[in-house]
């Protein structure tokens, strides 16, 4: 690595021209976002800046406070499943058949490659009242000759849940499988021979080797599932609303861009909270690698 | 004359506490352990050698039961071991890379079996600490395996095994990753430990030299099977194969025929030479049977031509060549001898280096006369 | 002594867990719940019936309905054109950024690489917000003809994804040999020269897989697009979004087959190409 002065016309042709685009079309909107959180509502599009903290006061209405808390478990919750069906099958993967793997591991990335919200409707399709899974069941039923009520799988918190599993498992996967891959495999054996069954072998050996990848995994679930908007808002029903999604309200219809302003910057917040604890978990490996 | 060698093994013949019937292992097309049966006894020291890729360390793995046999059985005192999991074998294992658990303290480490098995705190504290003080790592606990070097992990694997005093302490390469002069101190120490908890040791080696050195018996593999089964003189004195001849020690090997059988005596005509062989040994051939005549170098006396004796008639065990080629290896040196008449006959002579390297008793060309005892060689038809 | 054995009848060892029949029901059920909608969406874009729940036969129509529904074709020329223009100019800003904090030293180097991680990091919903404000505060121009009109949802896709660019590239970066480029220099090349002739053909492998990112992302991106798209500027997302509210039907179906076809199928043919120049790098 050199010292930028050392070749400074290389150092500018290639900084600049990013730098530019990240300054205008990103740092610059999100200052004007900061500065319009500190500003008051007058007439329909008109704001004025005050510096007035009355946004955030208003964030921490109970209302409000109910929708952070609302969006914290439901994240929380999502993170935890995703961690439990996670863990073992990245385990199965680390330990398949050499011929295997690859194709498991495509198999758990290609869900990626296809469009979110067409994955969402195509789980809507699914869970609905008259969807697969009623559909199935009820056929069920009826070969036993039981009573058949349909089950509401849709616009509910188990819904945005599921949803949230569905489309953040990928995330909680790949980083689990890169830890467990690293470990050498021989402490497994290790702790068999000295007598652990395998569960516990998992729980003393497996588990805690895994912890650089359980947190990145965690973190890669927690911070998408916390700002998701799509999910609560075409799978959830009126109590399952997130905090993107009051937000989104604040800007496209109650039209209150202060107060949207002021939450989309607590958003933030709790992002890059969950992004502190994971590097002070992590110790030290910060920058881009660490993404 | 084999079971003199053998009687100053402590051997009790009769307590096999592992017993293994036509084991076999096979990964998809590649057989690694290829029908092995062997018995090996209480307190025994035991040894298996082998170069790299014959099945040796397969058949340790499988007795610890982290490879299941694809046929055949083992028996652990007395008991059938096919469907016991690793985790409930009275076996323990010192890998070769250790594997000593990165995340926990040297204490936590060795007292990781005791814990898992249900025994309280306190116990599981002093045994542990008991397990280093044998393994000489007393003070040692508190650190993290990171804090140590290659020899220390070695002994809190050791330590780790052995505070389970399980009925057999299976060794793969443990002496492999240090290095040399480590390494001998290790050898003695692991004899003495195996004498002080008098727990069976079964190790895994491909250097022969260690086996030798440690092991009470040593059985010899290749190609997933066992070639012999020995304790270490009568290995190097009697080998029963090509395989074993050469494998141990330096060797060298003469094709021939058994032209006569006399008593206790058996006449060979070896291709390279003019004069028959004549060898005493045990087992015998018959007459007509393509056989190889192994000779150690070091059973060979070498005297110069001109100085010694004169080539006796009488005598078939001699031959005349020149000196083509001396590695000089500090304790003794190699000589490569031409023999006489014969361009494709080479026969490696060691000689101990009794005067310093500059007054050498033979130089290159020097002619030589080769003489070896008739109970030196050994007969092999395999 | 040799036996054929038959692997299936030996018990596992004790690490073959994909051998074990709960391991195996795991799997299997994390793949069902992973692909049974997708699979049930393409299928049943076949299906000859509206209600699409049982099974009425095979039919292409909805294909062609899809194909006659012009607000639908447009919005998917309009995620196609973005998906290119942002990918490109994604390709050159990442590369930029991936060579220069790999490259050089300078001052405030770990706040600089903590603002470019930022686009990754943050809620899509305030990315969204915060594109919505800045055009608004600007005045952007509105009405333009197409594709001008597309622009914002362009500015804001490459805000997004050239630092998704960025990470692989400089993640590919990581692996060149320094000797590689001290050799060329003493052979006489100059800075221009080496970048030319030693480190962008080796960051080539990256440029593919993050301009791939880019692409997906930007076909894939709701969440921005919806607030920075105006009435005369919908994306297939956007458009899929406005028609999944009302309820589900077989035009949606086919139509999102297409694009999860054409995803998988660029996705595919860039891994493809990524494993051939990996091998023949490798010789």
């Amino acid at each position: 690595m050199a010292r930028q002065r050392k070749h400074p016309l290389v150092f500018w042709v290639s900084a600049l021209p990013p730098s530019l685009w990240l300054f205008g079309f990103f740092l610059a909107p999100l200052a004007i976002v900061w500065v319009l959180s500190f500003g008051e509502k007058r007439g329909l599009i008109d704001v004025e800046i005050t510096w007035t903290l009355a946004n955030y006061v208003r964030a921490l209405d109970p209302l409000y406070l109910g929708v952070v808390a609302k969006s914290l478990w439901i994240s929380g919750v999502t993170t935890v499943l995703c961690l439990m069906i996670g863990l073992p099958v990245a385990l199965g993967i680390v330990f398949a058949p050499g011929r295997w793997k690859p194709i498991l591991l495509f198999l758990v990335i290609l869900p990626f490659w296809t469009n979110l919200l067409i994955r969402t409707y195509a789980l809507i399709a699914v869970l609905r009242t008259r969807g697969y899974v009623n559909f199935t069941l009820e056929w069920g039923a009826d070969t036993l000759g039981l009573p058949f009520e349909p089950l509401a799988l849709l616009y509910n918190n188990a819904a945005v849940v599921i949803g949230l599993v569905y489309v953040h498992l990928p995330f909680m996967v790949l980083p689990l499988y890169a830890a467990l891959d690293r470990m050498d495999k021989l402490l497994i054996e290790a702790a068999l021979d000295l007598g652990a069954s395998q569960l516990r072998a998992f729980v003393t050996i497996v588990v805690p080797l895994a912890v650089p990848g359980i947190i990145s995994g965690v973190i890669l679930v927690f911070i998408p599932a916390l700002g998701s908007y799509l999910i609560p808002d075409l799978l959830g029903g009126t109590d399952s609303q997130m905090i993107a999604n009051v937000i989104e309200r604040q800007f496209k219809r109650a039209n209150d861009w202060p107060f949207g302003a002021a939450l989309s910057f607590l958003l933030m917040y709790l992002t890059f909270g969950a992004l502190a604890i994971r590097s002070v978990l992590a110790k030290g490996d910060g920058g881009l690698e660490a993404k | 004359m084999t079971g003199d060698l053998g009687s100053e093994n402590r051997t009790p013949a009769d307590k096999a506490i592992i017993r293994i019937n036509s084991l076999s292992k096979n990964f998809g097309a590649i057989q690694a352990v290829d029908g092995v049966s062997l018995e090996i006894q209480a307190g025994e020291f035991f040894a298996l050698l082998g170069p790299s890729g014959c099945g040796k360390t397969t058949l340790l793995r499988m007795l610890a039961g982290l490879e299941t046999p694809s046929a055949g059985s083992i028996v652990i005192d007395g008991e059938d071991m096919s469907r016991v999991p690793a985790n409930r074998r009275p076996v323990n294992t010192v890998f070769q890379s250790y594997a000593v658990f990165p995340h926990l303290s040297v204490l936590d480490n060795v007292g990781y079996g005791l814990k898992v098995t249900g025994i309280r705190a306190a116990e599981v504290r002093d045994r542990a600490e008991a397990a280093l003080d044998l393994v000489k790592l007393e003070g040692y606990g508190a650190r993290m395996p990171d804090q140590l070097s290659g020899g220390q992990r070695q002994r809190v694997a050791l330590a780790r095994a052995l505070v389970k005093r399980p009925k057999v302490l299976l060794l793969d390469e443990p002496l492999s990753a240090l290095d040399a002069k480590l390494r001998e101190a290790m050898r003695h120490e692991l004899v003495n430990l195996q004498e002080t908890v008098g727990i069976t040791f079964i190790i895994v080696t491909h250097d022969q030299e260690e086996a030798l050195s440690m092991a009470d018996r040593i059985a010899v593999m290749d190609r997933g099977c066992v070639r012999q089964v020995a304790p270490p003189a009568q290995l190097y004195e009697f080998p029963t194969n090509r395989f074993v001849a050469d494998f141990i020690g330096s060797v060298n090997l003469l094709e021939g025929i058994v032209s006569a059988v006399d008593g206790a005596e058996m006449t060979v005509q070896a291709a390279l030479l003019a004069a028959p062989l004549r060898i005493v040994q045990d087992k015998r051939f018959v007459p007509g049977t393509k056989v190889w005549v192994a000779i150690r170098p070091e059973k060979i006396n070498m005297t110069k031509l001109e100085t010694g004796p004169t080539l006796r008639l009488d005598d078939n065990n001699q031959v005349e060549g020149i000196v083509e080629e001396i590695t000089y290896l500090g304790d003794f040196s190699i000589y490569h001898v031409r023999i006489a008449d014969r361009p494709e006959g080479l026969v490696k002579v060691a000689v101990p280096n009794f005067d310093r390297a500059t007054l050498r008793p033979f130089i290159w060309e020097d002619r030589v006369i080769l003489r070896w005892n008739p109970n030196s060689g050994v007969v092999l038809d395999s | 002594m040799k036996v054929r054995h038959n692997a299936r009848r030996i018990q596992p060892g004790p690490l073959e867990y994909t051998r074990r029949a709960w391991m195996r029901m795991i799997l299997l059920a994390t793949f069902v719940f992973l692909y049974t909608p997708i699979a049930t969406l393409v299928a049943f874009s076949f299906n000859d019936s509206r209600r699409n729940i049982v099974w009425r036969g095979f039919t292409t129509k909805y294909y062609e309905k899809a194909l006659a529904n012009d607000g639908l074709i447009e919005a998917f020329v309009n995620s196609l054109s973005i998906a290119f223009v942002s990918t490109f100019i994604s390709i050159i800003l990442g590369a930029m950024t991936a060579f220069m904090l790999w490259r050089f030293r300078f001052p405030l180097k770990p706040l600089y690489e903590g603002a470019v991680t930022l686009p990754i990091v943050i809620p899509e919903i305030c990315m969204g917000v915060a594109m919505l404000v800045f055009f608004a505060r600007i005045g952007w121009p509105t009405g333009l003809p197409w594709p001008l009109n597309l622009g914002q949802i362009a500015i804001a896709h490459v805000s997004f994804s050239f630092p998704f660019v960025a990470v692989v590239v400089r993640a590919r970066l990581a692996s060149f040999n320094p000797e590689i480029a001290e050799a060329a220099r003493d052979l006489g090349a100059g800075e221009w020269a080496v970048m030319r002739d030693a480190v962008i053909p080796h960051m080539r492998p990256g440029l593919l897989a993050g301009g791939l990112l880019a692409f997906t992302l930007s076909l894939d991106d709701f969440v921005i697009t919806f607030f920075t798209s105006g009435p005369e500027s919908v994306t297939f997302p956007v458009k899929v979004y406005s028609m999944v509210r009302f309820s589900v039907t077989p035009e949606v179906n086919a139509a999102s087959t297409v694009l999860v076809v054409i995803t998988v199928t660029v996705t595919a043919l860039a891994l493809w190409i990524q494993n051939k120049q990996s091998s023949e790098a490798r010789g």
